[in-house]
């Protein structure tokens, strides 16, 4: 399969590879996907003060377009409200990196991975 | 390491280079020895029947066969499917139950379901853990109507060897034709058509350093087994199987199965040192399996899955190697492979194997190479795998509910 030069960049040099503690406030952890289905997604935010996304760091198990949809979204939620990084779609990903059709589940899965980092931050604060 | 040309072939299993020396041998038979060996009024003919004569001795020997025993064909595809529907059609009148194996090429396993669609009924034997079958389960899988066995060799893709001289045993001693796919035998296992109770055997000539396009089905002529002809013409191969015969091509068969028979021994001794040098470079990074039984096994083989690292992104993390995996990703659901299924390993574990298939021009540096490139390529890939950091954190991952997707 011929790969777009962006997703083997982010394949070659995933950017924010490594893991938040959990337990801290100001973490929202996403894990999303299956081992079975062939990915699993860890998406973490560092929410500041003023409710906005300051760090991302993310793991991935899954094919080179996983690794790349997950590495390009812990790029774009930084300095992102939880707003909107919540309005990201996964058509933007997919575009991004030019996706070919059997791999747009990627980018869906790292849309979904989005939301759960922001709505396991937002129960932890009870909103 | 400056001599290195990269990738690096290690997927001998599908398929071998042409050995320099046989396509030297083969060369002269296109351009000026053409001639067709069917034809009886001229020298042209004459010659190139000799070769194709030459030949079929070659590989007739390397089987300790009688050389009328060997038809031609286009390759081991064609010799499973010659003998299989060949012999199912000829002895339906005695029953229509037939034997095989989940581990077995879809050369024999979709061939067998078309004989189903014709009214045969076929037992597919499931394989031990250590993709061996079990000798007792195959005896009570035997019915008063089963015309037909047929298990192979030699996996292809984990290079577990079946135990062939007491398959054939029990097959004689109940009167049952006993068919083996031995695509991957040549050169790596010894045969002795002598002892064993084979009655049909399939051969290809690429595997075994030979060109693509020819191979053989060995029939055996005491007890005699008949078959019914699945190609209708000219009559070549005794009616087996019509068609003009590509000498070229046979040329090419019958070197390499001389070169099989004469280096064999030597060559499995080296391939043997390097697919151990091989495992052991890898053995040591934490949860790495081998699949299929360690010590009933080709030497050339080494079938591994990496734990906690997804099929697709390693294939693309070692792309400088040329392996096979056990997983079909480029179709948009990921397949594992039926073979690993078989052995009871899981869709991840299936996933994340890799065949490694050494041959004759494999090199301890190239081995090397590989070992350090799957150092750090799968180092890599676990730090980036979060089931890896759960794996260390000692979460047991069968107990994790997963958002599923
Ligand atoms: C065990 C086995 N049987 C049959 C075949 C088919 O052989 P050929 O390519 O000669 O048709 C192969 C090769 O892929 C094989 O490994």
């Amino acid at each position: 399969m011929a790969y777009s030069d962006k997703l083997m960049d982010h394949y070659e040099n995933p950017r924010n590879v490594g893991s938040f503690e959990k337990g801290d406030d100001s973490v929202g952890t996403g894990m999303v996907g299956a081992p079975a289905c062939g990915d699993v997604m860890k998406l973490q935010i560092k929410v500041n003060a003023d409710g906005v996304i300051e760090d991302a760091k993310f793991k991935t198990y899954g094919c080179g377009s996983a690794i790349a949809s997950s590495s390009l979204v812990t790029e774009w939620v930084k300095g992102k409200s939880l707003d909107e990084a919540m309005a990201i779609k996964n058509t933007a990903i997919a575009e991004e990196l030019a996706l070919p059709p059997v791999k747009i589940h990627c980018s869906i899965l790292a849309e979904d991975a989005i939301k759960a980092a922001v709505s396991d931050y937002k129960q932890k604060h009870g909103k | 390491m400056s001599q290195l040309k990269l990738p690096i072939y290690l997927d001998y299993s599908a398929t071998t280079p042409v050995d320099p020396r046989v396509a030297a041998k083969m060369i002269p038979y296109l351009t000026e020895q053409f001639g067709n060996p069917a034809s009886r009024s001229h020298s042209f003919g004459w010659t190139a029947e000799e070769a194709v004569e030459n030949a079929r001795a070659e590989v007739a020997k390397l089987l300790n066969a009688d050389p009328k025993e060997i038809v031609w064909t286009s390759g081991a595809t064609e010799s499973d499917n010659l003998a299989i529907k060949g012999a199912a059609q000829f002895y339906k009148s005695r029953g229509k139950h037939i034997i095989t194996v989940k581990t077995e090429h879809k050369a024999v396993l979709d061939t067998c379901r078309e004989l189903e669609r014709q009214g045969f009924e076929v037992t597919y034997l499931g394989v031990q853990e250590n993709g061996l079958i079990d000798i007792e389960e195959f005896k009570a899988a035997i019915r008063p109507d089963t015309i037909l066995v047929s298990v192979m060799y030699v996996n292809n893709e984990i290079g577990v060897i079946q135990d062939i001289p007491q398959i054939g045993e029990i097959c004689r001693e109940k009167g049952i034709i006993f068919h083996v796919d031995a695509t991957q035998a040549p050169g790596k296992v010894k045969m002795d058509m002598n002892v064993l109770k084979v009655d049909l055997m399939s051969l290809s000539a690429h595997k075994a350093y030979g060109p693509k396009g020819i191979g053989a089905l060995y029939v055996r002529r005491k007890p005699r087994v008949r078959l019914e002809a699945q190609m209708h013409g000219g009559g070549h191969e005794r009616g087996f199987r019509s068609g003009t015969l590509p000498t070229h091509q046979i040329v090419g068969m019958g070197e390499a199965f001389r070169l099989a028979r004469e280096e064999m021994d030597s060559e499995s001794e080296r391939i043997r040192m390097l697919r151990d040098r091989l495992w052991n470079g890898i053995k040591d990074m934490e949860e790495v399996y081998i699949n299929g039984d360690i010590d009933q096994r080709v030497p050339h083989n080494l079938n591994v899955s990496f734990n906690f690292v997804e099929g697709e992104s390693l294939i693309m993390a070692i792309k400088d190697l040329a392996v096979s995996s056990g997983s079909a990703c480029t179709s948009a659901s990921l397949e594992p492979s039926y073979v690993l299924r078989a052995l009871g390993r899981n869709d991840e574990m299936a996933h994340s194997s890799i065949r490694f298939t050494l041959g004759r021009f494999t090199t301890e540096e190239e081995i090397d190479f590989a070992i350090a490139l799957l150092k750090d390529k799968i180092g890599k890939l676990r730090e980036l795998s979060p089931l890896w950091e759960m794996f260390k954190e000692g979460v047991d991952l069968n107990s994790v509910q997963w958002a599923a997707h």
